[in-house]
């Protein structure tokens, strides 16, 4: 059952020698898991992804993955007016040999995974012209297209209005839980890493972090120590069913109820 | 009050896939004028004999040098056509890549120092009176040179960023372009003077096949493998952290094309000097007319450039009485024509910002 699908020990990175930007991180994602990664501005979550997809090389550590991974930056932007279609068929690129262009098989896979987010129209466009949001979908139509078993998104509902927030964490929600893949993400909101994810990290510092089931973890003193800011967990009742979820304190004037 | 928007009706249907037809098109285009071409001179030939000196051409037997028309479209405009074919194929292939690795428009072949040290090469054997054939052999040689100084620079420089490689190209360009202008400075005026700046200016003048052998083995081969790899052009276009994570090995893939660029450099400048221009605005032209995709951008280039190449060294051999350099011709006549298609197109297939 805990079958490891990535896992990093003892991870340690600088950009600059001595000016560490995280030191003795470790953690173990396991296989179908859902990992969320949260942590304030500069705290080092978009290099922890990079050393985890390869991109960069941790001075100190290792980083195993069992499975292939497929990796979503966040704020996506391209030199040249490529369309939606050739660049998601850019996903496939360890199923095209070296010598290849992408196949039929490798077009259908494509379109398929732009079928998968309702993103079908838009496989002739450029893919430039698109919303911060459109662009943000297309990259993750990308990382299906992969046919990765374990997504690693950095900030994938940063640029999106709620709907497509939503659509997004279901999208999460659905393809680890129903199809058995591993995802790991980063996020600025506490309430769609609680949503959606098993197991959870709070980067709190260079060498001080928290990881482990995401109930036990987040609680309202650990995400106050998190981003210095007041957060209340809410109970609600919604379609007889009771939820939880985060919400930030703003102590104003306007915020008061009547 | 609550002001409702609503949201306007976001997708124009499918681009049609015209885009598709315009390759084969050009091609068309390229074998249309290399026919035309060979019409064209100072010896008019027929088209309908043309094509009966090609299909009729004897390929084991020797030339029968009493059929005139067969001696001018055989022996001396052929190898001239396709050598200039060939470098103009070579070079905006090269440009296109180039482009697409270093994702800036600004790049051409040229931009590894590659021309430069090919340029100094064939200067240096000029002044020591080597053969024709030594000519080319030195600004190969040199030209290969001087991709490897590039690159052991970037070496030195420790990181294999773009910025250290397109910095060593430029400094390798720039010292190999000095010890042209030194060897020009110090060149006897009365005889070597002339034919070291008519090198540099770059001619299809005195092709034969030796040379058009020399320029059709590396475009062939460097070129057939540029647009094998042309797809992973477009996955090196994304940037390096991207690229890395749809798996690409991005170092070794960007130093295997620019080595293949400046294999195809090399071997143009060694047989017709430098010839600037094509390799930096054919690609663009190209992308204007196929789009960024670099699986149709890349043989959209190697087409149009050949078209392009060979269309400017008909001008310069028809023009007038003198032949005209074609490394002038080239930018003589395209920059307004660019600069008319610029302003049609809007420099279409690069992402805005």
């Amino acid at each position: 059952m805990t079958e490891k699908a990535l896992s990093f020990d003892d991870l340690g990175f600088a950009y600059n020698t001595g000016d560490w930007v995280l030191r003795s991180y470790s953690g173990i994602v396991t296989r179908g898991e859902t990992f969320s990664i949260l942590g304030p501005n500069g705290c080092g979550k978009t290099t922890l992804l990079r050393l985890l997809i390869g991109a960069l090389h941790a001075q100190e550590g290792s980083v195993t993955h069992d499975g292939r991974f497929a990796f979503v930056p966040q704020l996506f932007q391209v030199t040249f007016s490529y369309t939606v279609l050739d660049m998601v068929l850019m996903g496939r690129a360890r199923k095209v040999g070296l010598f290849s262009t992408p196949s039929s098989r490798d077009e259908e896979a494509a379109l398929g995974a732009l079928g998968r987010l309702d993103l079908a129209d838009l496989a002739e466009r450029p893919f430039d012209e698109l919303s911060g949001g459109q662009r943000q979908l297309v990259i993750f139509a990308r990382a299906l297209a992969t046919e990765a078993d374990i997504l690693i998104l950095d900030e994938p509902t940063s640029s999106l209005d709620l709907r497509n927030q939503g659509i997004i964490l279901e999208w999460i929600e659905r393809l680890s839980k129903k199809e058995g893949l591993t995802v790991v993400f980063t996020t600025h909101h506490p309430h769609h890493a609680y949503a959606v994810s098993d197991t959870t990290m709070l980067m709190l510092g260079e060498n001080h972090y928290l990881c482990g089931p995401t109930h036990e973890v987040m609680t309202e003193a650990h995400l106050h120590d998190l981003y210095g800011v007041e957060l209340k967990r809410l109970a609600f009742e919604h379609k007889g069913r009771t939820m939880e979820t985060f919400v930030p304190v703003y102590d104003m004037e306007r915020s008061k109820g009547k | 009050m609550v002001r409702r928007n609503t949201y306007g009706e976001l997708q124009k249907p499918g681009r049609s896939r015209t885009s598709d037809l315009l390759v084969p098109a050009l091609f068309i285009l390229l074998l249309a004028l290399i026919l035309f071409s060979l019409t064209l001179g100072r010896y008019p030939v027929p088209l309908r004999q043309v094509v009966h000196v090609i299909l009729t051409t004897p390929l084991r037997a020797r030339f029968n040098y009493t059929d005139v028309y067969r001696v001018v479209v055989e022996i001396v405009r052929m190898p001239r056509i396709l050598t200039a074919v060939l470098c103009g194929m070579g070079l905006s292939l090269c440009g296109a890549a180039m482009q697409g690795v270093f994702r800036n428009p600004l790049v051409s072949p040229e931009i590894m120092g590659v021309s430069a040290g090919a340029s100094f090469g064939g200067v240096l054997a000029i002044m020591l009176s080597f053969t024709p054939f030594g000519i080319v052999g030195m600004a190969f040689a040199f030209g290969l040179l001087a991709l490897l100084v590039a690159f052991i620079l970037a070496r030195v420089a420790g990181k294999s960023n773009m910025l250290a490689l397109v910095l060593s190209g430029v400094i390798v360009g720039a010292f190999f372009g000095a010890l042209v202008g030194m060897a020009q400075y110090m060149a006897d005026p009365m005889v070597k003077l002339p034919s070291i700046v008519y090198w540099i200016l770059g001619s299809f003048v005195g092709a034969t096949y030796e040379k058009t052998a020399i320029v059709a083995g590396a475009v062939l081969i460097a070129g057939t493998l540029l647009m094998m790899l042309r797809w992973r052009i477009n996955l090196l276009s994304l940037g390096d952290v991207d690229a890395a994570a749809l798996g690409i090995n991005i170092n070794a893939l960007r130093w295997v094309i620019i080595c293949l660029v400046a294999l195809i450099v090399a071997a143009q400048v060694s047989v017709s000097g430098t010839v600037g221009w094509v390799g930096l605005v054919i690609p663009h032209l190209a992308r204007m007319l196929v789009g960024p995709d670099h699986t149709k951008l890349l043989p959209a280039s190697a087409f149009l450039g050949g078209a392009y190449l060979l269309a400017m060294d008909d001008i310069a051999r028809s023009i007038g009485s003198q032949e005209i350099p074609i490394g002038l011709l080239t930018a003589v006549i395209g920059a307004p024509v660019f600069a008319f298609l610029f302003w049609k197109l809007q420099g279409r297939g690069w992402a805005r910002d």
